[in-house]
């Protein structure tokens, strides 16, 4: 075991430099630097002008030191200024992971919520018009958009109530942050409730013909203690698997979400670092997403080893 | 005796009246002016910004040593008002220029202005200062300028090596605020320190900017407002529904398109709604150092199968105005009257009988209906610059021209350009003021950094100067109209059209003037109020 978590550990380390290499070398493919931006907004080049400023931010040093210059700093928790607001990138990106963190957990808060119930529903009213009419919301949940469901879910607020929801930087109350976070939550987490619907149906509608189930209705349980004690604890390990990949596609819904309802999180923040070539903003802000799905999923392969003793990580 | 208590009631109820009228627009102190920016600008530099990004957030912050009137519509040298001077002078020999500076003003970190702060601004942007400045977009303004001389600490006089009487047009810009000698180009860039209305409270990237009332201005009773908040949401839906549901006051300045002020105006009837021109001309940029483009026929008929008009009515429902390369009137100070106008080839308003002649010019260079000539039009990947690329290829198609668009990053655009890949690019100008001596030295002068084409004509170069030297106006107009209307026949940047955008507030905003000929001087904002 001890050798594993050894081996585990290299190759998390080995993980990360790949990663660390592949961001700097695709930010540097992309054609063009935060120079050209500037004085694209300017409307000229003056060669010598950007000579300077090149030099001034260091991204006229060859690459390989440019690289190391990165990566040491990370690796010292020093992570530069970003080169639009001359700030310490830390400072721009700490105070907007907490807001992409509460909308992106209760996204899938919500998700879980409509998702898993109507999906039961679904499947032990097969064939009815419940169905019908569940199933047609799901496929709706699928086809939509979120951007468009979102500037849907805004022009209606302005049409039928002269009201728009808009973020609120400060809320005082735990309402106050529900309603900031609850309608874009809902809309990027609309299209992960269809899919997590989709699947608890079908994985139930496998489950509920199988031969325990039908020993449980013979022993006379009642149909809520079927379906949801013996049905839906068997079905639901799919679903948390599928809810667990939608996690991770939840960062491309957050991030026309947060433009469409003006929402100053992280997701929003990348695009707009990656639009200005803001090199110490887009690196280290997806290097610290590595860094954290890298380490959670090597910190789940040691808890299946902790936990169920059926695993066992040999040497 | 009851008509007479009736007649008493009645004149009692009109002085009521009017004395409400009079208190309802008597300006109030108070509030703060809520609106939403277009885009995050790049910092809060205005010296170093070239777009309005920049100047309409931040001008409140400072003061120029003269400004246009900021409650007349159109800019012009009738308009212009002393602010840190208060009054200037000229020479005899007009070659130099002198302000008297007011006294008793403050920077916003309580330190005194003085006439060192306007000789470091101008060595700043004339480049002789030890302190750079990361971009100087504006640096050929002050080509003219010989030294900018303190006399004492409240005089100051401006040298030029020839008569230039532009000169107070540009000091005049939004884009020409005095700085102080004792911040540094980078501290003004993150915390911006002025003498203006407004000091500087946060600037959150992609979040918001705030400014707060300056409560030692020297201007006593100003500004009005006790600030202006800025949220910055650059999805123009998501930014035009928060202003109908009222989360703000204003919308960005000459934000809202034409199409788009229908539904503001039906979503918020209430709304004020201005719409003026922006003095940015959408145009077409030729290279001319590379076939088949370098034949002076193919280029005169390109651009005598525009039918300008066809654009303005697509893309404007018909409000946007035909010129040269001067805003035309009657916003536009010295743009050619109509007459002259229409004798430039391409613009008489028989459209098919000047794509006759160009159709004859491209027979000429030796296309026809069996040989088309395939040409590629470069554009920035924004919507205003598409659409229009995209009408282009469509009415080129009437002279044998088969084009391609060919969109291109922002990022890439000016490089792509410099380097002079590409054949024909569509192209869009903005003029910071409406003057001769800006638009034509900085985009046709020989050598100039926004002459993308390097169009160099050494005779029209002797114009210039020739115009830009005539102090007298009425001499000086005929004088511009015809080298504008040597541009145009020579296809240096033959101009499609001038856009015009539109500005809405709440009812309850008061005292805001749209500019109608530039769309960069206009947001000092210390008389705007809030009526509610």
């Amino acid at each position: 075991m001890f050798a594993y978590l050894v081996r585990r550990l290299f190759l998390m380390l080995v993980t990360l430099f790949g990663i660390s290499v592949v961001i700097f070398v695709l930010l540097r493919i992309v054609p063009g630097n935060i120079v050209d931006i500037l004085f694209a907004a300017a409307g000229y080049v003056d060669p010598a002008d950007k000579a300077n400023l090149e030099k001034e931010l260091g991204i006229d040093q060859p690459l390989i030191l440019q690289y190391w210059h990165w990566i040491s700093g990370f690796l010292r928790g020093d992570l530069g200024y970003s080169y639009v607001s001359e700030k310490p990138a830390l400072q721009e990106i700490l105070p907007r992971i907490p807001i992409t963190a509460r909308l992106a957990g209760l996204a899938l808060l919500f998700s879980a919520s409509i998702g898993i119930p109507l999906g039961v529903i679904s499947a032990v009213k097969q064939g009815t018009r419940l169905d019908y009419v569940l199933r047609v919301v799901s496929l709706s949940g699928l086809s939509l958009p979120s951007f468009w469901l979102g500037l849907l879910i805004l022009t209606a607020s302005v049409a039928m109530f002269g009201q728009m929801p808009i973020f609120n930087p400060n809320p005082q109350t735990w309402l106050e942050a529900f309603a900031t976070y609850a309608v874009p939550a809902a809309a990027v987490g609309f299209r992960s409730a269809a899919l997590t619907m989709r699947i608890t149906r079908s994985s139930m509608l496998e489950v509920l013909r199988q031969d325990y189930i039908r020993t449980a209705r013979a022993k006379g349980a009642s149909d809520a203690a079927v379906n949801y004690q013996h049905a839906l604890k068997n079905a639901i390990l799919p679903v948390i698997t599928v809810i667990g990949i939608e996690a991770a596609f939840l960062i491309g819904g957050l991030i026309v979400t947060e433009t469409v309802f003006n929402i100053p999180g992280v997701a929003r923040f990348l695009v707009e670092a990656i639009r200005w070539r803001d090199y110490p903003i887009v690196q280290n802000l997806v290097m610290l997403i590595a860094v954290v799905v890298v380490v959670a999923n090597f910190t789940v392969d040691m808890l299946y080893a902790v936990f169920d003793p059926r695993i066992r990580y040999t040497d | 005796m009851r008509s007479v208590w009736a007649l008493a009631a009645m004149a009692a109820l009109s002085v009521l009246t009017v004395s409400t009228t009079t208190l309802a627009g008597e300006p109030k102190q108070g509030g703060v002016l809520r609106m939403y920016h277009r885009d995050s600008p790049a910092n809060a530099s205005i010296l170093e910004g070239a777009t309005y990004s920049v100047n309409v957030p931040f001008m409140g912050v400072f003061n120029n040593l003269v400004i246009y009137d900021q409650h007349i519509a159109q800019n012009s040298p009738e308009t212009l008002r002393p602010e840190l001077a208060e009054s200037w002078a000229w020479s005899s020999d007009n070659k130099k220029l002198t302000f008297k500076l007011r006294q008793g003003v403050k920077w916003h970190d309580g330190k005194p202005f003085t006439s060192a702060d306007v000789k470091c601004t101008f060595d700043l942007l004339m480049g002789k200062s030890q302190q750079k400045l990361r971009q100087n977009p504006r640096k050929a303004w002050y080509n003219e300028v010989n030294d900018v001389t303190p006399n004492g600490d409240f005089e100051v006089s401006f040298d030029l090596k020839r008569p230039q009487p532009s000169l107070l047009a540009m000091l005049a810009s939004g884009y020409t605020p005095i700085y102080p000698c004792h911040v540094s180009p980078a501290d003004m860039r993150t915390r911006p320190i002025g003498t203006g209305p407004f000091k500087f409270v946060e600037f959150k990237a992609n979040e918001s900017i705030k400014l707060t009332r300056n409560p030692d201005y020297w201007r006593k009773g100003r500004p009005y407002l006790d600030g202006i908040e800025y949220t910055i949401i650059p999805n123009r839906s998501t930014a035009i529904l928060a202003f109908v549901a009222g989360k703000f006051d204003m919308t960005f300045p000459t934000h809202i398109t034409i199409p788009l002020l229908k539904d503001i105006k039906s979503q918020a009837p209430n709304a004020v709604c201005v719409v003026e021109p922006t003095n940015v001309s959408t145009n077409i940029i030729v290279n001319s150092a590379s076939p088949p483009f370098d034949n002076i026929d193919i280029r005169r008929a390109m651009a005598m199968a525009l039918d300008r008009k066809a654009f303005i009515d697509i893309l404007f429902e018909g409000q946007a105005d035909i010129g040269g390369t001067m805003l035309p009137p009657p916003q536009g100070i010295w743009g050619m009257p109509k007459d002259k106008l229409e004798t430039i080839p391409g613009y008489g308003p028989d459209v098919n009988a000047n794509r006759e002649a160009a159709k004859k010019l491209m027979q000429k260079a030796g296309y026809g209906p069996d040989k088309h000539l395939a040409v590629k039009i470069s554009t920035r990947n924004l919507a205003e610059y598409r659409d229009p690329a995209v009408i282009l290829i469509d009415q080129l198609k009437n002279i044998y021209i088969d084009g391609e668009l060919d969109v291109v990053e922002t990022a890439n655009w000016f490089p792509k350009v410099a380097r002079k890949d590409y054949m024909l690019g569509l192209n869009l100008t903005g003029n910071s003021i409406d003057d001769p001596d800006q638009s034509f030295y900085e985009n046709y002068s020989c050598g100039s950094q926004r002459n993308y084409t390097n169009y160099c004509n050494k005779e029209i170069e002797k114009l210039f100067d020739e115009q830009s030297q005539e102090t007298d106006v009425s001499k000086r107009k005929p004088l511009v109209w015809d080298i504008d209307k040597k541009l145009q026949e020579d296809v240096a940047r033959p101009i499609i059209f001038h856009a015009r955008a539109g500005t809405c507030w709440h009812p309850y905003v008061k005292g805001v003037t749209i500019m109608s000929n530039s769309s960069y001087n206009g947001f000092r904002y210390e008389d705007v109020w809030l009526d509610k």
